[in-house]
């Protein structure tokens, strides 16, 4: 019985089929199992396994070195505070102090209501708009607590919900077009460009 | 005063608001270096970025040509494009991931048309969520309009390009770390020699592996010819770069500045760019190209961000990301913070890198918070000295890729430029700030 649903792994299986072997699909597959659950379940990482042709031991110390996969669940918002150095400079220890007092849960930690949950992120990239912070990996650019109040309010009150998906990078990126060759199409083609080459090679020799 | 009659070769459309769409990619001239390249020999391709002399711009700074004539004997088999952007203070790829992602798909098709590669993968960075919604539009576009897939504008030429989502992992921009990942591991650097991906590389087989940026600058470069690249610039440093300004600046941002014709100073302050340090304060440091190069002083502000120029004096243009402090910045805590920080992404295989990163952060957090002694500073320069025997520039290297023998950097510069400030914090019992 698969736990992931029918769409998530057909979706999966999509996206092995584009690489030369299924355990490429990896970080990906997960991606999209963190989507489904909001975390990686023991049962969706033991579907990943069995999709990417490995174990479930594999899948778990794969997941466990990424940041962005949670093995334990977190709230509908996760939200990322940078305090790296440009916007450490900028207040960033600052922005987390307040972000933890506002969303009611300590870093790391998720709050009550189920609805947040607090890290402290290395840098995220938008050091020109610090201290940066992304709720879901969408940059949402308050850098002050000021600004950050009536964002909060949106989130709780579900007016964000298109902007900041729950869970999941991938939730907008699908793929619609694709190479309509075979490898073996794909490999004779490299061999002929080869002789081409190699032709046109001697040619300027001679 | 900052030399601003340059062409802008990978940010001209960013003024548009729809710059990431196909709409205004074509309106503006994009996939015509494409179609220019389909009609040359691809070992003719290679040699225009051969003669543009371009530089990679992830943080190395290899010539792209030299890289790709690696693979002359044997065959390439992949092309892997490095958007896994993570060095902190970075945000150039950022920029052309999202804003745009047609010229980047453009100019990995060029790549990997002049190495014969038919599968192509551009690994972007998991954070950037919407980078990713873009680049994967980009494709399906690209697909749609012809320029990717089967037959590619009619030629004999076929590639297939698959975006690969990273997760949260600062190594993962380590090539061989990349790799990994692309084939679905923890991101472990791959033990040297092989030395280089194109021995080497995805599934065992020779790859390429370039960063953003660099394909970034292929539509131009075929457009308009590698020599007219090559006359941009000056000395090894040709064209133009990206630099990432961020810090004590009125204005922080992503600029396209020639190379060489501009110092650090010209960054900082000229009115295109970075319009100074806030409230007119003085510049106290700054960094001149990430988190992994040492500190310069403000003596060397009218230094041209040249490569050369910046390795000379003993740092690195890098990742192309300057950060400028100024008085209201304690040095203490920056170089805990960016401590604390390879301490956390240290994938953990190399014992001075995985420990010693641990041991240096704490000395470091103890100086900063209460409880620093006077002898810490020369226990952090021993500890930074088994990382990277003799502290010299480039660093000596005890770890199996680089990021370990970037850990010393700031600890090193912060230590002989603010010896003071680290004697006050040991005086004060932490931050006098």
């Amino acid at each position: 019985v698969s736990h992931l649903r029918a769409d998530v792994r057909q979706r999966c299986l999509d996206i092995v089929a584009l690489y030369p072997q299924p355990r490429s699909a990896m970080l990906a597959l997960l991606h999209l199992a963190q989507e489904q659950d909001g975390y990686l379940s023991d049962e969706a990482m033991a579907d990943v396994a069995e999709l990417t042709n490995t174990t479930s031991a594999d899948v778990r110390g794969t997941a466990s070195f990424y940041d962005m996969f949670h093995l334990e669940p977190v709230g509908k918002y996760v939200v990322s505070v940078c305090t790296n150095i440009a916007c450490l400079i900028a207040g960033g220890e600052e922005m987390l102090e307040y972000a933890g007092v506002a969303l009611g849960c300590s870093v790391g930690a998720t709050s009550d209501d189920g609805l947040f949950t607090l890290e402290e992120a290395e840098c995220l990239a938008d050091c020109d708009v610090a201290p940066c912070v992304q709720v879901n990996h969408r940059y949402v650019r308050a850098t002050t607590p000021e600004a950050s109040d009536p964002l909060v309010e949106e989130l709780r009150s579900g007016a964000l919900d298109h902007d900041v998906p729950a869970h999941g990078t991938l939730v907008r990126v699908r793929r619609s077009g694709g190479l309509r060759v075979t490898r073996a199409e794909l490999a004779e083609q490299r061999a002929t460009a080869r002789e081409q080459r190699a032709a046109r090679e001697s040619e300027q020799v001679q | 005063v900052a030399t601003v009659d340059a062409p802008l070769i990978v940010s001209a459309r960013a003024e548009y608001a729809d710059s990431f769409t196909l709409a205004r990619y074509l309106e503006t001239g994009g996939y015509a270096g494409l179609r220019k390249a389909l009609t040359m020999f691809p070992e003719d391709v290679a040699k225009e970025v051969d003669a543009a002399s371009l530089l990679g711009r992830g943080g190395a700074g290899f010539p792209a040509g030299r890289k790709w004539s690696m693979l002359r004997k044997s065959p390439v088999s992949y092309l892997v494009v490095n958007g896994d952007e993570s060095e902190p203070a970075t945000f150039k790829d950022h920029f052309l991931v999202e804003r745009d992602p047609h010229q980047l798909v453009e100019g990995v098709i060029i790549a990997a048309y002049a190495l014969q590669v038919s599968q192509a993968f551009i690994f972007v960075r998991g954070e950037f969520a919407l980078g990713l919604e873009r680049v994967q539009q980009a494709l399906n576009d690209a697909y749609e309009l012809g320029a990717l897939g089967s037959h590619i504008f009619d030629s004999d030429f076929s590639l297939d390009v698959v975006l690969h989502p990273g997760a949260g992992a600062y190594i993962c921009g380590e090539e061989t770390a990349l790799i990994e990942a692309l084939e679905g591991k923890r991101g472990f650097p791959r033990i040297k020699p092989p030395f280089f991906p194109a021995v080497t590389g995805l599934y065992g087989e020779p790859t390429v592996v370039n960063n953003v940026e660099t394909m970034s600058n292929l539509p131009w470069i075929i457009n308009h010819g590698g020599a007219a690249f090559a006359a941009l610039g000056a000395g090894r440093s040709t064209g133009t770069r990206l630099f990432a300004l961020a810090g004590r600046v009125n204005r922080p941002g992503v600029y396209e500045v020639e190379m060489v014709k501009n110092t650090f100073r010209d960054l900082i302050f000229d009115p295109h760019f970075g319009q100074g340090v806030i409230n007119g304060a003085a510049v106290k440091a700054f960094i001149p190209g990430g988190v992994s190069a040492p500190w310069f002083g403000p003596e060397l502000l009218d230094l041209a961000l040249g490569q050369d120029e910046v390795a000379e004096k003993g740092s690195m243009l890098g990742s192309g990301s300057i950060v400028v402090f100024d008085e209201t910045t304690c040095v203490v805590r920056a170089a805990w913070r960016i401590t604390r920080f390879f301490s956390r992404e240290s994938c953990g295989q190399c014992t001075p890198c995985r420990e010693g990163s641990g041991w240096l952060e704490r000395v470091l957090y103890r100086l900063e918070h209460g409880g620093g002694r006077d002898e810490d500073m020369d226990l952090l320069l021993d500890l930074c000295d088994n990382i990277a025997p003799g502290l010299g520039w480039p660093p000596q290297q005890t770890t199996i890729c680089v990021l370990g023998s970037s850990i010393p950097s700031s600890i090193h510069s912060a230590i002989s430029m603010f010896k003071d400030d680290f004697f006050e914090h040991v005086r004060h019992g932490g931050c006098p700030l």
